[in-house]
């Protein structure tokens, strides 16, 4: 199966039922990506397929061939919703962050407060209660303003 | 230079977490791995007849089977009482009571393997309350109870019913084990909250030296009591398997056997009769107490205690009799979820409280606020109260925030309710258990600062950050210049469990008297300044117990907790009458806590608690068919959704407690304890008489046609 992984063209052999999520993981050793639940319920395991969130538990590897993969490692280090939830208490334990910052970046810049609830219903997090989430977002449309 | 305490510094292991790179225990590797699966008992109690293999279990099929036998040491998990087995022996008294360890190369392999257990059946015990076996029974009394009721114009009843709750911590249990070459020795990694309780449960297991055990806490996706006693048991299984095929072995739950197999909330039954006057003033209470402990004791006897001790609520009443049981049952063993015991009395007698005030025709905001604690009160272990009681305070702040009176007028005859809470929390171990436990923490130089040594887990509420905070200020240096070491029982001592509201007002106190030690050995000399000159430097400080503080295990009497946090909930929300659903709406808690150490963190702990305690209010069910959890999946056992949680107004007040490191106290179980009441109070005000949660459609459906 091909596709381009964070920008890079991407060859990984297996099986094609395999998981995204585990060819991910174990083939490309990209381990930011979590396993919370392994039935497309909780979130952790979202990545961004040609741009929209999935539930890489759910997504066989043949579904990606040919796509553009994007996980949380493919931001670097420096996006602004990167920073914002480390300095707004959007990650606490952190299990959930990495699936939750790339759902947030599919919605966009500056969601509003009912698209950010709509947009991240599937994405579990038992921390926070949200609002940090939500303020960590909301403060890194900011961020980005600045930056431009 | 800025103080770090009262500021928002960044996480420390922040930046970790939001680029992946935070390693969690399933993302650890070890040449030469072995994966391993837990064979469980199917049936909730008898006895073992028989097993066999559906596999090559000879040596060719390159299986590792581990049974009792492969024990070196004693088939215990080492906590409190000495009754749980590691793999069952003969004795089944529970569903999934683990009996045997595979290991293999090929997790394929592990999955496809067959094993059959034949077991003889025997007649399982459901009902805490037709229990023989109790694990734990206490007895608080204080003043005269009859004298009490006869001074009371009114005596009212009621039984409080409150269901068991899955932790759902996102990331689910593991562990690695590593076997030292020579078999004598083993490392476990693993997602845990408590270093120290593994390191024993391994040692008492594997009949090996202290010396020889090793364990490693990883990046540990939360806990909330839920990795407090389990992963004892999960390093034990591994470190068998690994010690037996002297390989490393991984052993990762997913989430079906998680939740299967776990402990859980306990859930109870309350039962209050209490003595009121005309004018709501409380005269007597008697309460009785009774949790379904599980199948074995674990740690039911400290979930029973901190039960106990917060069943009268934060109200002063001079005759108290307090009876608690925690019962056997043929479920698995019920545990640590935050709040430990303290969310299932507070739910009862805030319930009871709204109960009173609506007989008696009293408003509940008056009613509380006559009988709320104030300082120089005594509980009803006789601990008097010191300045920084804030019953009343956080009551008042939280009425008027909310306008609460005028609100409930607004929403009267209308789908909207609203509803309010008062409740306490202890921090800290519960009468004697911080003497016994007499943690120890370090600090030491390095060429760039300090680092922090101690065994408490950072599990997502921030415990490297606050802690520090504290450290930083403490020596009056930069908090960059402050490290925290990895809770690893080979590098750092024991201070103890990262549980019970302890770590910040505990463990952060020991490390401030650490500091302050450190701070006079460097003399003028900075921290790299003195480590230039004279190279390293460790100070090492243990607990101390605060002057005047006295408890008594045998009467139950004295000074239950060093001091206590102060809440008060207020939930407005909306019930839909077609379908019964409820929505909480809007949100407000007046938190006081001591002095707030870092106000982000702090308010991501009563945010986050408050979200679990809404859930388990109003939406998590844990149904238990025939001894198991039957809604065992993400899927059936439903947690808040962004679009289940309300909008939240969270207030934070600071009464300084003398003994905390810069007046803090614990916050982390606190917030779980009001919303459930909060709610059930509101629904009173829609019109529905419950008395038991999780409050689901069926339920008010039920209350609304009866």
């Amino acid at each position: 199966m091909r596709f381009t992984l964070n920008g890079r063209k991407t060859r990984v052999d297996a099986h094609p039922m395999t998981r995204l999520l585990d060819a991910l993981r174990h083939e490309c050793g990209l381990t930011g990506t979590k396993e919370g639940c392994g039935e497309g319920e909780c979130g952790a395991c979202t990545v961004l397929l040609d741009g929209q969130p999935v539930n890489s538990c759910l997504v066989p590897l043949a579904h990606a061939d040919g796509t553009r993969v994007t996980t949380i490692e493919g931001l670097g280090g420096r996006h602004p919703l990167q920073q914002a939830f480390v300095q707004f208490g959007g990650a606490q334990c952190g299990i959930c962050t990495p699936g939750m910052i790339l759902a947030a970046l599919a919605l966009g810049p500056k969601p509003s407060l009912a698209a950010m609830k709509t947009g991240l219903a599937g994405n579990i997090c038992r921390c926070t209660g949200y609002g940090a989430i939500y303020d960590s977002i909301t403060r890194a449309g900011k961020y980005a303003r600045v930056g431009r | 230079m800025r103080k770090a305490v009262g500021r928002n510094v960044l996480r420390k292991e922040g930046r970790e977490k939001v680029t992946g790179a935070a390693r969690y225990i399933d993302d650890l590797s070890f040449p030469n791995l072995l994966h391993a699966r837990t064979i469980r008992s199917t049936i909730p109690s008898g006895e073992i007849a028989n097993i066999s293999f559906g596999f090559d279990a000879s040596s060719t099929g390159g299986f590792t089977i581990v049974d009792y036998r492969d024990i070196p040491g004693k088939n215990i998990v080492a906590l409190i009482d000495e009754d749980q087995p590691c793999l069952a022996e003969r004795t089944i008294r529970h569903v999934a009571e683990p009996i045997l360890i595979l290991a293999h190369e090929s997790r394929d392999a592990l999955l496809a393997a067959e094993v059959r257990i034949d077991a003889t059946p025997s007649t399982p015990n459901y009902d805490p309350a037709a229990s023989t076996t109790h694990f734990k029974s206490i007895a608080i009394d204080k003043g005269d109870l009859n004298r009490g009721f006869a001074l009371a114009d009114h005596i009212i009843e009621g039984e409080y019913r409150v269901g068991s709750q899955e932790q759902m911590y996102i990331e689910p249990n593991g562990v690695i084990a590593v076997p030292d070459d020579d078999g004598r020795g083993v490392t476990v990694y693993g997602s845990m909250q408590c270093p120290y309780y593994v390191h024993r449960a391994l040692v008492v297991l594997l009949g090996f030296t202290d010396e020889r055990v090793r364990v490693i806490q990883t990046e540990t996706g939360g806990g909330f009591g839920g990795k407090e006693d389990y992963p004892s048991m999960i390093a034990g299984h591994a470190a068998l398997a690994a010690l037996k095929a002297r390989r490393p072995v991984k052993l990762i739950y997913d989430r079906i056997e998680d939740m299967l197999a776990t402990p859980k909330r306990h859930p109870g039954v309350i039962r209050h009769r209490t003595g009121v006057t005309r004018d709501g003033r409380l005269t007597a209470m008697d309460i009785d107490v009774l949790l379904d402990g599980g199948a074995y004791a674990t740690l039911s006897a400290v979930v029973l205690s901190r039960g106990v001790l917060h069943a009268s609520g934060p109200y002063r009443c001079d005759n108290v009799r307090i009876r608690g049981r925690a019962a056997m049952t043929n479920t698995p063993p019920n545990g640590a979820f935050r709040g430990f015991g303290a969310p299932q009395t507070q739910f009862a007698v805030e319930v009871h409280m709204e109960r009173i005030a609506e007989q008696l025709k009293i408003d509940p905001v008056v009613l509380r606020d006559t009988n709320a604690l104030r300082p120089g009160d005594t509980t009803a272990t006789g601990q008097t109260l010191g300045d920084d009681c804030s019953a009343r305070e956080v009551l008042r702040e939280a009425v008027k925030r909310t306008k609460f009176r005028q609100r409930r007028k607004q929403l009267a005859g209308t789908n909207r309710a609203i509803g309010l809470s008062l409740f306490f929390h202890g921090s800290g171990f519960t009468g004697a258990g911080e003497v016994k436990l007499a943690s120890k923490a370090s600090l030491a130089l390095t060429a760039t600062g300090v680092r922090i040594l101690v065994a408490s887990t950072e599990i997502g509420q921030g415990t490297r950050t606050m802690l520090a905070q504290i450290v930083a200020d403490s020596l009056g240096i930069p908090y960059d210049d402050v490290e925290v070491n990895a809770a690893d029982t080979g590098e750092v001592p024991d201070s103890g469990p990262t549980v019970a509201s302890r770590t910040c007002m505990i463990v952060g106190r020991i490390l401030q008297r650490a500091a302050g030690e450190m701070r006079k050995a460097l003399g003028r000399s900075s921290p790299r300044e003195y480590f230039r000159k004279h190279g390293a430097l460790v100070v090492t400080s243990q607990y101390e117990r605060p002057a005047g503080m006295i408890w008594d295990d045998v009467l139950y009497r004295g000074d239950a907790y060093g001091s206590f946090g102060w809440a008060c909930d207020v939930v407005e929300l909306e019930v839909d009458r077609a379908t019964w659903e409820v929505r909480p709406v809007k949100f407000t808690t007046v938190h006081e806590i001591g002095k707030v150490i870092h106000p982000t963190l702090a308010t991501g702990q009563i945010a986050g608690g408050s979200a679990q305690g809404l859930g388990w209010a109003l939406i998590e069910d844990v149904v238990m068919r025939d001894g198991r959890m039957a809604n065992n999946s993400f899927t059936n056992y439903i947690v808040p959704t962004t679009l289940d949680t309300p909008e939240m107004d969270i207030v934070l007040l600071e009464r300084p407690y003398r003994h905390g490191p810069f007046g803090a106290k614990g916050v982390g179980e606190m917030p779980i304890d009001g919303p459930a009441p909060a709610v059930i109070n509101a629904l009173r005000h829609a019109g529905f008489d419950l008395r038991h949660i999780p409050a689901t459609p069926e339920s008010l459906m039920t209350c609304a046609s009866r």
